[in-house]
């Protein structure tokens, strides 16, 4: 017999999905602590090359506030089309005043 | 018509931060303001890779830094993170003592992660003598971990007051747009801490 | 002060002063907000009209001494700072607040208590940036303050633009996040966005374009007052500063403000095309498509301002090409608005001489833009006459028209009166002839050589009958504002209140009074399509069909505390300026933040819900 989700009430349906969803949350975090771990760990230990450790920092960091913005702020779900937009388009202007300071300045 | 359907509904919905316009308009209007701070930490974070080599012959970042301690920052805020993931998990069960328990925990994670930024600032201060001052490297520094270090503190001072002043009431349709709107902002501060710790430490480690 | 028919009751109230006063201290409501930033813009305009009257008496004559150098070099960038901030955003944004929640069917917009801090922060901020007149010297390193000269420059000046542009500009941050919220969340039923009038759509991309540019410039502000108040070294070369970011910073903000002061007016003139061509706009879809462009693009140019700084002549060239394309989707409005005249049954009355008055005058700025776009030809143009001829056709050619067009046309929505048709023909002849002699002329003054910000110019060098001619001009411009002054003054006190659609209109806000109830409509109409106010005039009966019953209607409280957070920060910025001189300024430096925070946490422990209008109320009121 299946429930009826077309309610807006707390229903079983609604607590096992917030169930899931928590276990994906403590997934991402684990995911979140090993990613800090390993950045931490190329720069403390020395090992890579300047170029390439930069390059894998940049990665790791990206790949951590994605699983925050995804996971955490919930940007993967339904109805946020429009502040996944906000958010492109302001690391859009975010990435040309980066740009714009760091290439520019000292040309 | 009085507002009590707001403040005692007679049953929660499995949503309660979006069940009313009031909760929805919230809801869209952090994620935009969240949009500008891009735009603002970007300006910030712009001026300090420009600057970050300019030391005047004050010490650099290789030698001011010790991961040590901003990886026991980063692992604070993060996992603040996750307790206020599990705040709203519970509120989105109609668990408020939960939810206030682990907002509670996530107030002092986040003040431990202060605690310590103060104690580095000084430590800089004292032992260093680098200051805000004392080259545009540091004034750079100082600004961007700054503005990073003040909008924690102004989020903590934000949940303290929902929290104190909602601490009798239960859960209802009035404060549960405002516990998500914090929980949002809170993870916001994350974000800017994981480029934090990036750009300035570890990859002012690496030179 | 406007006495605006807001209460519930039908008739008319006699009100004191004090009670208007009061209503208006503690508004919330978006319309007495447009009210007041109407106003404030109209006042801080008038302002920066004597500053122009000044810099052309200055200038009437060669090595002129109406004025000292210095006190010249304070005109100049009071009347580009306060033109920009305190006159033509506030307008737009009084026009915004007043139509586009009419525009959506929406009764106010999603934030009306963040609505009136932000009028307040604009009204203080203007005043604390006018304050530096009376307290020791205005501002003197021009609109743009680039370092190092902002950073070092003596006195307090430039520490009143810092702290006058934090206040104001906060305010406008605060307004885009709420008129984009608005429009998202708060369409009446059927308002798709596709059925969005022009003018809403360009209020939509403003709030996008405010959104992300103006942190850039509250950063830029930020470290100017560090270096300045606190001793930081951004901009300071000796201690490893780099003086070109706030160059970088103010243009990243201030190329997309000069899209901001014109997408509003496109969206205007939009309507008033349509309107008085009693046709539907031509390519609305390519419109809203060339907005949308535009706004993209704009982020994209900022160094078309720096070409001379040094970045190369590849970065320069990126930039120029970039700066060149925004004339493609402009060029498509300009295609549309005429397409849109075309065969419709064109009505001459003065909102469309403005319109009219405004392609040629703009499409001349953009052409010079595309001039001075061009890098090798622009280390010509750089720091002459000729950017600044550029500029005024787009911002006076462009904006100011696009204003007086937006206030003429909806003025009886805004005010209840129908401005004066012949003051308004007089006023628009005075200003377009005055415009073109003051403007037209500059352009050949800057090619042959005449430098732009420089308080003489020198006798025998062929720039004597430019520059009177010039003068003569802006004496004829001021003229044109007077006039439409005494317009708005006649027609409060002897004109009719208007109807409620004066103009035989298209859109939603000409189906309410003139100006509207507070709640804006008893029941809130049902959309069926773009025009939706024409389709049931053409197709229907000639009204709005409700898309609800009759029931209570939700209205927020009016609140003290959005002007009193204001004064808070207002005092914190004075505090601000003075603690470099004396450490006791420090008490109205935290005193201010105190009384502001204070406030913040007033407001977030009140539970200020707001209050219903019952139906039965409702129900007792005239239609």
């Amino acid at each position: 017999m299946t429930d009826n989700t077309n309610t807006n009430q707390l229903t079983d349906y609604h607590k096992q999905k917030n169930k899931e969803e928590m276990k994906r949350n403590v997934i991402s975090f684990a995911l979140m602590i090993i990613s800090t771990i390993i950045a931490f760990v190329i720069v403390g230990s020395g090992i890579m090359d300047r170029i390439f450790a930069v390059f894998l920092l940049f990665i790791l960091a990206t790949i951590q506030v994605a699983f925050q913005f995804f996971y955490f702020m919930h940007m993967k779900d339904k109805g946020h089309a429009l502040p996944a937009v906000m958010i492109v388009g302001g690391t859009w202007a975010a990435f040309l005043t980066v740009f714009g300071l760091v290439a520019a300045v000292w040309w | 018509m009085n507002h009590d359907h707001i403040f005692n509904p007679k049953s929660l919905p499995h949503s309660p931060e979006k069940a009313t316009l009031e909760g929805k308009n919230k809801f869209l209007g952090l994620w935009f303001f969240l949009g500008g701070e891009t735009v603002l930490f970007a300006s910030l974070f712009g001026t300090f890779i420009a600057l970050r080599n300019s030391t005047a012959g004050g010490p650099s970042s290789e030698e001011l830094f010790g991961l040590e301690l901003v990886f026991i920052m980063t692992i604070l805020l993060l996992t603040s993170s996750l307790t206020s993931v599990y705040a709203m998990y519970h509120m989105k069960n109609h668990d408020y003592k939960k939810m206030q328990l682990w907002l509670g925990i996530t107030g002092l994670l986040g003040i431990s992660f202060l605690g310590l930024e103060i104690y580095e600032f000084t430590h800089y201060i004292t032992e260093y003598g680098f200051t805000f001052r004392s080259s545009a490297f540091g004034s750079a520094f100082y600004t961007l971990v700054g503005f990073h270090g003040g909008h924690v503190t102004f989020g903590i001072a934000w949940l303290i007051v929902i929290m104190i002043r909602n601490a009798r009431r239960g859960l209802n349709l009035y404060n549960a747009p405002k516990f998500n709107t914090f929980s949002l902002y809170w993870h916001y501060i994350d974000v800017v801490w994981v480029f934090v710790f990036t750009v300035v430490y570890l990859m002012g480690k690496v030179g | 002060m406007s006495i605006a028919v807001s209460e519930s009751s039908a008739k008319a109230q006699k009100r004191s002063i004090g009670a208007v006063l009061w209503d208006y201290l503690t508004t919330v409501d978006h319309m007495k907000i447009a009210h007041l930033y109407i106003f404030g813009g109209a006042f801080f305009f008038i302002l920066g009209g004597i500053e122009a009257i000044i810099i052309r008496i200055q200038l009437l004559v060669p090595e002129n001494d109406f004025v000292s150098a210095g006190f010249y070099n304070e005109v100049i960038t009071m009347h580009g700072t306060t033109m920009i901030f305190l006159a033509a955003m506030p307008l737009l944004l009084g026009l915004m607040n007043a139509i586009m929640p009419l525009q959506i069917g929406a009764r106010d917009v999603a934030f009306p208590f963040l609505n009136a801090l932000g009028v307040w922060l604009f009204i203080l901020g203007g005043l604390l940036l006018n304050l530096s007149w009376v307290f020791g010297g205005a501002p003197d390193a021009g609109w743009t303050a680039y370092a190092p000269l902002s950073s070092t420059s003596p006195g307090h000046g430039v520490d009143f633009y810092v702290m006058g542009l934090q206040l104001a500009g906060a305010g406008t941050l605060m307004s885009g996040i709420n008129f984009l919220v608005t429009i998202i969340n708060m369409r009446a039923p059927g308002m798709t966005y596709m059925r969005m009038p022009l003018f809403t759509w360009t209020t939509f991309i403003t709030s996008i374009l405010i959104l992300f540019a103006f942190p850039a410039l509250t950063v830029g502000l930020f470290l100017l007052q560090f270096d300045r108040m606190f001793g930081a070294a951004f901009f300071d070369v000796a201690l490893g500063g780099n003086t070109i970011i706030w160059q970088h910073l103010f243009w990243i903000f201030g190329h997309p403000e000069v899209y901001i002061l014109i997408l509003p007016v496109f969206g205007a003139f939009s309507e008033i095309f349509s309107t008085f061509s009693k046709k539907r706009i031509f390519g609305y879809t390519s419109m809203i498509f060339a907005t949308m462009l535009i706004a993209f693009l704009g982020f994209m140019v900022w160094a078309h301002h720096m070409f001379t700084v040094g970045m190369g002549p590849i970065a320069n060239t990126i930039f120029s090409v970039a700066t060149m394309a925004i004339a493609v989707p402009t060029g498509i409005k300009i295609f549309n608005w005429l397409a849109t005249m075309w065969g419709g049954s064109v009505k001459l009355n003065s909102a469309m001489l403005w319109s009219i008055g405004f392609i040629p005058s703009f499409t001349i700025g953009g052409m010079t833009g595309i001039m001075v776009a061009t890098v090798a030809a622009d280390y010509q143009y750089h720091d002459t006459y000729f950017v600044i001829a550029h500029f005024h056709y787009t911002i006076v050619g462009g904006t100011v028209m696009g204003i007086f067009a937006g206030l003429t046309y909806w003025w009886p929505k805004i005010f209840g009166r129908v401005l004066n048709e012949t003051l308004g023909q007089i006023t628009f002849w005075t200003f377009f002839v005055g415009f073109h002699m003051t403007f037209f002329i500059q352009h050949f003054l800057g090619l042959m050589g005449m430098p732009r910000r420089y308080w003489v110019f020198l006798e025998d060098q062929g720039l004597d009958t430019g520059n009177l001619i010039s003068s003569i001009g802006a004496f004829l411009m001021a003229v044109g504002v007077i006039v439409f002054i005494i317009n708005a003054i006649y027609v409060w006190l002897k004109g009719e209140k208007a109807a409620n659609d004066p103009w035989d209109g298209r859109t939603l806000e000409w189906t309410t009074a003139s100006p509207p109830e507070h709640y804006n409509w008893k029941q809130t109409p049902l959309i069926r399509g773009l025009d939706c106010l024409w389709l049931e005039k053409t197709e229907g009966n000639g009204k709005m069909i409700p898309a609800h019953p009759l029931k209570d209607i939700h209205m927020p409280n009016g609140s003290i505390l959005p002007f009193i957070m204001s004064l808070g920060f207002f005092i914190a910025g004075i505090g601000f300026i003075y603690q470099t001189d004396n450490k006791l300024w420090y008490i109205a430096l935290f005193g201010g933040m105190a009384i502001a925070l204070l406030t913040m946490l007033v407001r977030s422990v009140q539970d200020d819900v707001g209050h219903y209008i019952t139906k039965e109320e409702l129900k007792g009121e005239a239609e």
